[in-house]
């Protein structure tokens, strides 16, 4: 291999990782008597949002789970996540500001 | 690699390793009759196979098996038993010869020592090629050929490795090159990169540095700011995540970074000096292209700064009249060490006319309170990085750096009333609930770091904004350099 050939060759900067596609789960047809977790992410006024929408959603037969992340400027803690997961079928994440 | 190995195990006894062009080789050709006689011995030349002509040498065509047992000099003698390297000695000097070898009466015609010559093995001009040749298989990363009709630098803008300036590619050359500044493995994990959270080797590291334009000097220094922003305290994370217009601000200190060049004189905070401009730059493309981080993706800045390229600068630690930031957070004085802070571009203030500090601690916080907005206090921390002529007033009354962030704070505090929603005509404020409190600092305790940097001449200090602080945001994080 001559020097010449050698620099046409680099090498790769990134992770190389390749991205895990997740198939969506199916829309439910309903809410009704389905757990609907909200997420607060502790954006000021995230909570007036997330109040009316837990009304909206208790109206039509949801049942409504809140959690809330210690800060909005972190990821939600692996455990909250873990949590959410086997207490809902359904999650909706505020963002307000 | 166990071929290699093999191929490159000295034969048990004596070696000796020699180039023809060596005066010293040539003088040692007698004495290479004698050991051959006196002992097993095998000599193998760098350049020409025929030299010496007695007693026959092997042509270490490939420079191998120099390369592997690390010959710098010729003529080097090593004695091997079962395989290994028990001793060795370089250039000529019959004392050492004759312990090594365990034979006595060496070279009675010689003088009794005679320096060597350098071994091609080590040539400046084949140095490179070489470590890529025997070296390189210890790099993991994917080979990206590049087409012959193709320019790299536009091959590697198309694939979005760069930050809008371009790169140096990085070859194996360059990589290997750029490893010798390290004594870490290629392999070892650095730290957890979000926000992908992938764990980023001194490897791609270092292939960062080098897109970066680093030297390989500077590499302990990417790799220190690597670990101190990839993790929950600095929070990288959510500084690409947020709205505002911060990244990682690198604030190096100790003795190392003037063997380096760092500038923290004039124009330190800006452009020109490359271990200032390529240092920043280089933790940036790892948190791009290792991390995922991108602007339009995870990066969600409204404006961002131009510090965003990379934003790195050295105190002064020499002329500091209140020692370092990094003696701040408690790391010894003299040691390489280096803070990131999540900061914003820099805000000049001008007072060119205080000589007393009372004075110039007024014109300071008139300026910090203004940080972010003069009515939102205590969520963001901030770096003064103060000149020599700011400094002096300050040193010169005798106050130090407790006395100096004291006196500047006193003139930071504001009742609540000044500071809530709604007062004086303006809505952004802290909540109604803080206005009966008599007194609020604009900065919690330690949110205002002192640092020393800049050129001679100038009344000026920079201020260096932050972002949500603490637990909820991002701390500053100090770490001593490890080469």
């Amino acid at each position: 291999m001559t020097t010449a050939t050698r620099s046409r060759t680099i090498l790769d900067p990134t992770s190389e990782r390749t991205v895990a596609e997740r198939q969506r789960l199916a829309r439910p047809a309903s809410l009704r008597g389905v757990t609907v977790g909200l997420l607060d992410i502790s954006k000021p006024r995230g909570d007036v949002f997330l109040d009316r929408l837990e009304e909206r959603l208790v109206g039509v037969g949801a049942n409504v789970k809140r959690y809330r992340k210690p800060t909005f400027t972190k990821p939600a803690p692996v455990d909250l996540r873990h949590q959410i997961s086997v207490e809902c079928q359904v999650v909706i994440e505020a963002l307000a500001d | 690699m166990a071929a290699t190995d093999r191929s490159t195990t000295l034969p048990d006894g004596i070696v000796v390793v020699v180039k023809e062009e060596c005066a010293t080789c040539h003088s040692v050709t007698s004495v290479l009759m004698q050991l051959a006689d006196a002992t097993p011995l095998t000599v193998f030349t760098q350049d020409d196979p025929r030299f010496p002509a007695e007693p026959a040498a092997i042509h270490d065509a490939d420079l191998s098996i120099s390369w592997h047992h690390d010959i710098e000099t010729v003529p080097t003698v090593i004695r091997v038993v079962d395989g290994i390297e028990v001793e060795r000695t370089v250039g000529w000097h019959r004392d050492e010869w004759e312990r090594v070898t365990g034979v006595g009466g060496l070279g009675p015609d010689l003088p009794k020592m005679r320096p060597g010559c350098g071994s091609m093995s080590v040539d400046p001009d084949l140095v490179d090629e070489l470590n890529v040749r025997f070296g390189a298989s210890v790099l993991g990363s994917r080979r990206v050929a590049v087409a012959d009709a193709e320019d790299e630098m536009e091959m590697m803008f198309t694939r979005g490795w760069t930050d809008g300036l371009p790169v140096v590619p990085p070859t194996e050359q360059r990589v290997m090159r750029m490893l010798t500044g390290t004594s870490r493995a290629p392999s070892d994990i650095v730290a957890t990169v979000p926000p992908d959270l992938v764990d980023v080797t001194v490897e791609k590291v270092a292939i960062a540095a080098v897109m970066a334009g680093c030297l390989p000097e500077y590499l302990p220094w990417v790799l220190t700011a690597v670990e101190a922003a990839c993790n929950s305290e600095f929070n990288m994370h959510g500084l690409l995540a947020t709205t505002m217009p911060v990244g990682p601000v690198i604030v190096c200190s100790g003795p190392g970074t003037r063997r380096i060049g760092m500038n923290s004189g004039g124009n330190a905070l800006g452009q020109g000096n490359r271990a200032n401009s390529t240092i920043g730059r280089a933790l940036q493309l790892v948190v791009r292209n290792v991390g995922g981080g991108r602007p339009g993706e995870v990066d969600r800045a409204t404006h961002g700064n131009p510090g965003k390229v990379g934003f790195c600068f050295a105190e002064n630690d020499t002329e500091s009249p209140y020692g370092t930031l990094a003696a701040e957070h408690g790391i010894e004085p003299g040691v390489d060490a280096l803070t990131v802070f999540a900061g914003e571009g820099t805000r000049c203030v001008v007072d060119q006319l205080s000589r007393e500090p009372e004075s110039l601690a007024r014109s300071l916080a008139a300026n910090l309170q203004a940080l972010h907005h003069p009515k939102l206090v205590l969520g963001f921390d901030a770096i003064l990085v103060m000149g020599p002529e700011h400094a002096r007033v300050f040193a010169d009354a005798g106050w130090s750096r407790e006395q100096i962030v004291a006196g500047i704070s006193t003139h930071l505090n504001r009742s609540g009333a000044e500071l809530v929603r709604g007062a004086d005509g303006m809505a952004e404020g802290l909540p109604e609930a803080f206005a009966d409190a008599p007194s609020l600092p604009k900065f919690r305790a330690g949110g205002l770091m002192l640092t020393y940097a800049g050129g001679g001449a100038g009344l000026f200090s920079e201020i260096i904004g932050g972002w949500a602080n603490g637990d909820i945001g991002s701390k500053p994080v100090t770490r001593a350099v490890t080469y």
